[in-house]
C-alpha cells in the first residue's frame, strides 16, 4: 500500500498566488532559495504566524506572494523601509525580505545602506542572479564586467558591486555569501540571520538560465549550477589568491558575525529614558 | 508616562499644533525627513512621542519615511509623516501603494514655493493637484486644508479619524504661513477617536480584501494576528491573490478604491462661509489665503458691496455639490489662491457654467492682502 505524503513545505505555500504553481522560469534558482528559507524556518521551529515576508518588485520580489502567512508585496527597492516599520511596531515578529540584486543595490541601494547602518533586526536576503530577470534581462549593479545582457550586448563596462563588502562597511551584524549550490551553508546562514539580533544580510548567488545564462552561453539551470560551483572560492582560500587568480570567481563564506546595538531596542530604550513605554 | 492630551490653552506654532494633534490622535510612530517649512513637526515629535511611548524616526529620505510609516501601520499602529511639496514628489509611489493596500496613514504637506527647490521658506499653494493626482493611475485620497494653528490641531486629529474610517492616506494640506504662524490653540478635555476596524471573523473564515459596511472597506488585521494577511501592491482579488477575471476584477477594485472616498464627498465636505445670502460675488479660497479673503469680504460688506466668502476645508474629495450651490447663490466666484490656477479649475468644473469663475492668482511667496482682494472685488462687482 503506497501512502501519499504531503510535501512538508506545502503548508507554507499560498495556492492562489499569481500563476500557481509559480511564475518562475524552468531552471530558475529562486525556487531553491524559497525552499531554503522554509527549511531554515522549519529547523528553527518558528511559528509561521509570527513570520512576515516582505518583497518588492521583480522575480525575487514575488517570493513573498507565495508565503501562506502574513506578507507585504511592496514597491521596487523599498522592502527594507516597510520591513523597518513592521519590526518597530512588532519586534516579536521575524521579518524576512527577499530582494533581487537590482532591487537591493540599485533602486534600493540607499535603503540597504541605511537599514544596515541603523542595524534594524531584519533578515535581508539578496538573490543575486546578475541581472533584472523579470524585465527580460538587463544589467544590474552586480553584473560581472563583460557580462552580456539586453542592455549590454557588447559586454558590460561597469565594475560589479561587492554587496557583502558594502554591508560589512555599513555595519551589518551578519553578512554571508553563498551560491545556491551550497545549500546547507545557505540554510545555515539564513538560520543565523534569523537568530541574529540585528541587521543580517545573506547574498545567495543563483542561476537565471532564461536571461543571463542564455545571453552568456552558460547553459541551462543545471549547467549554470555547475558553473556556480566551479566559480565558488571559499573566503579562506581567496585570502591566499592573487587578484588575477580571483578574476571571475565568487568568494563565498561568512564575512561578519558580530553583535551591535539594535535599532528598535535602542529606540525603546530612548523612550524608557523619556518616561514612556512603547509596549504599554 | 506623560499625557497624550494636553487640555487647555496653548500658544502654538501651526507645525507644533499639528504635532500635538498627532499625539492626541494616538499616533504611535512618526517618520520624517527634515524639510522647511515642516521641520518643526519632526522636532516636536522627536521628544513628544517618546514621552508618551511613541517612536520618532528620522527617515533617510521621504521614501524611507513613508515606507516606515506604512510598515508600522501594518504592525498595528497609527502613524504619520510630514514634509513639503518637494518631499511629496518623492512620496508619490508610496502614496499610491498606501491607496492600493488601503493603509490608513496621515501625510502632512506644509507647502512652500516651487517648482523644484523654489524658495524653501516662502509660502505657496501649488501642491493642490500634486497631492491628489501625483501617483500613477487612479486612486483617491482625502485632503484637509487648515487655516490656523487651531485647525492644524483639530484637522490632524480628524485626519487620523478619516484615515481609519476610509482606510486611505489622509493629507493635511497646509501652507508655510499656517505652519509657521503662532496663535492660541485650545485643546479639549476629550476627543472622539476612531480606532481600526479589526476582523471579527475567525482566521479560517476571514476574506482579507472583501469590503463591508459604509464606507466600503475591508476589515484590517495587523501582522502577527494570525490572519495570514496578504498585502499585495499587485491588483488583487478579495482573497489577496491574483485577479482571475482580469479586466472586471481590476475595474471592481480600482472603482472601489476611488468611490469609497469620492462617493462620500458630501459627507466629507467641510467648509466655512459667510455673507452668502445676497452675494453678487463669492470669494473662494483655502488655507492662509482664505483668512485674507474673509477679511476682504467683511470690509467689502462694510463698504456696501454684496460680497460673500467661502473657505474650503475639505479639498479632496472636491466638494462639487457645495461649490455648485455657491454658483447658484452668486453670479461670480472669485477664486484667490497662491498658485497659477488650480483651485480655480476645480471650481470652474464643479460650477458647470452656472457662475463666472474669476481667478486672483499669486505664485506664492507673497500672500494676497485683504486690500488687494477688495480692490479687485470693486472692479468685478
Amino acid at each position: 500500500m503506497v501512502q501519499i505524503m504531503e510535501h512538508p513545505a506545502l503548508k507554507y505555500f499560498r495556492h492562489d498566488s499569481p500563476g500557481v504553481p509559480h511564475l518562475w522560469c524552468e531552471g530558475c534558482g529562486i525556487g531553491l532559495l524559497w525552499h531554503y528559507t522554509i527549511i531554515a524556518m522549519e529547523e528553527l521551529e518558528l511559528d509561521p504566524n509570527k513570520v512576515v515576508w516582505v518583497g518588492g518588485s521583480g522575480c525575487t520580489g514575488r517570493m513573498c506572494t507565495y508565503w501562506n502567512y502574513d506578507f507585504i508585496h511592496t514597491l521596487h527597492g523599498r522592502p527594507l523601509g516597510f520591513a523597518t516599520g513592521i519590526k518597530l511596531a512588532k519586534p516579536e515578529l521575524t521579518v524576512i525580505c527577499h530582494m533581487g540584486d537590482g532591487e537591493a543595490s540599485a533602486i534600493g541601494g540607499n535603503h540597504l545602506i541605511q537599514t544596515a547602518r541603523r542595524n534594524v533586526d531584519l533578515v535581508a536576503i539578496c538573490n543575486n542572479n546578475f541581472n533584472y530577470g523579470m524585465t527580460g534581462g538587463q544589467f544590474s549593479p552586480t553584473t560581472p564586467l563583460g557580462g552580456r545582457t539586453m542592455t549590454s550586448a557588447e559586454g558590460h563596462i561597469e565594475r560589479p558591486f561587492d554587496l557583502c563588502a558594502l554591508m560589512e562597511t555599513c555595519g551589518a551584524t551578519y553578512v554571508a555569501r553563498w551560491t545556491v549550490v551550497q545549500w546547507r551553508q545557505c540554510v545555515n546562514s539564513i538560520k543565523k540571520a534569523i537568530q541574529k539580533k540585528g541587521f543580517a544580510f545573506v547574498e545567495v548567488v543563483t542561476q537565471c538560465p532564461t536571461a543571463y545564462g542564455r545571453r552568456n552561453r552558460l547553459g541551462d539551470g543545471a549547467e549554470m549550477m555547475r558553473w556556480l560551483r566551479k566559480c565558488s572560492v571559499r573566503k579562506e582560500q581567496a585570502a591566499e589568491m592573487t587578484p588575477q587568480e580571483l578574476q571571475g570567481k565568487l568568494v563565498v563564506g561568512e564575512f561578519v558575525d558580530k553583535e551591535a546595538p539594535e535599532y528598535g531596542a535602542s529606540l525603546r530604550e530612548l523612550v524608557r529614558r523619556k518616561g514612556g513605554d512603547v509596549d504599554a | 508616562m506623560a499625557k497624550r492630551l494636553l487640555p487647555g490653552e496653548h500658544f502654538f506654532q501651526g507645525d507644533q499644533a499639528c504635532a500635538e494633534g498627532a499625539v492626541a490622535a494616538g499616533c504611535k510612530l512618526f517618520a520624517g525627513y527634515p524639510i522647511t517649512p515642516a521641520t518643526e513637526i519632526s522636532e516636536r515629535l522627536s521628544w513628544r512621542l517618546p514621552e508618551v511611548g511613541g517612536i520618532f524616526v528620522q527617515g533617510a529620505d521621504e521614501l524611507d519615511s513613508l515606507t516606515i510609516v506604512i510598515g508600522a501601520v501594518w504592525g498595528g499602529w497609527k502613524a504619520m509623516t510630514a514634509t513639503s511639496g518637494n518631499g511629496i514628489c518623492l512620496m508619490q509611489e508610496n502614496i499610491g501603494f498606501a491607496c492600493m493596500t488601503e493603509t490608513p496613514c496621515v501625510i502632512v504637506d506644509v507647502m512652500r514655493a516651487g517648482p523644484a527647490t523654489g524658495i524653501a521658506t516662502a509660502t505657496a499653494q501649488g501642491d493642490f493637484y500634486q497631492i491628489r493626482y501625483g501617483s500613477n493611475s487612479d486612486y483617491a485620497i482625502i485632503a484637509l486644508a487648515p487655516a490656523s494653528p487651531q485647525e492644524m490641531f483639530d484637522l490632524t486629529v480628524e485626519a487620523f479619524n478619516l484615515a481609519e474610517t476610509y482606510r486611505v492616506p489622509t493629507v493635511i494640506l497646509a501652507d508655510e504661513i499656517i505652519g509657521h504662524m503662532r496663535e492660541k490653540v485650545v485643546i479639549p478635555e476629550r476627543l472622539e477617536l476612531v480606532e481600526r476596524k479589526k476582523p471579527i471573523a475567525p482566521a479560517q473564515e476571514f476574506i482579507p480584501w472583501r469590503p463591508e459596511g459604509h464606507p466600503l472597506v475591508p476589515f484590517m488585521p495587523s501582522f502577527g494576528d494570525s490572519y495570514r494577511m496578504p498585502v499585495p501592491g499587485l491588483s488583487h482579488s478579495e482573497t489577496g491573490g491574483p485577479l482571475r477575471d482580469g479586466y472586471h476584477g481590476h475595474k471592481r477594485l480600482v472603482e472601489r478604491l476611488s468611490n469609497k472616498v469620492e462617493a462620500d464627498a458630501e459627507r466629507l465636505c467641510r467648509v466655512e462661509d459667510g455673507f452668502l445670502e445676497d452675494a453678487d460675488v463669492v470669494l473662494v479660497a483655502y488655507g492662509s489665503v482664505a483668512r485674507a479673503a474673509q477679511a476682504a469680504a467683511r470690509r467689502a460688506r462694510q463698504a456696501g458691496f454684496r460680497v460673500g466668502f467661502s473657505r474650503l476645508i475639505t479639498l479632496w474629495p472636491f466638494p462639487d455639490a457645495y461649490v455648485k450651490g455657491l454658483a447658484r447663490h452668486a453670479g461670480k466666484l472669485l477664486v484667490c489662491e497662491m498658485s497659477m490656477g488650480k483651485l480655480s479649475r476645480e471650481v470652474e468644473r464643479a460650477c458647470g457654467g452656472k457662475a463666472e469663475v474669476l481667478l486672483f492668482s499669486k505664485p506664492g511667496v507673497e500672500i494676497h492682502t485683504p486690500t488687494e482682494i477688495l480692490e479687485l472685488v470693486k472692479k468685478v462687482v
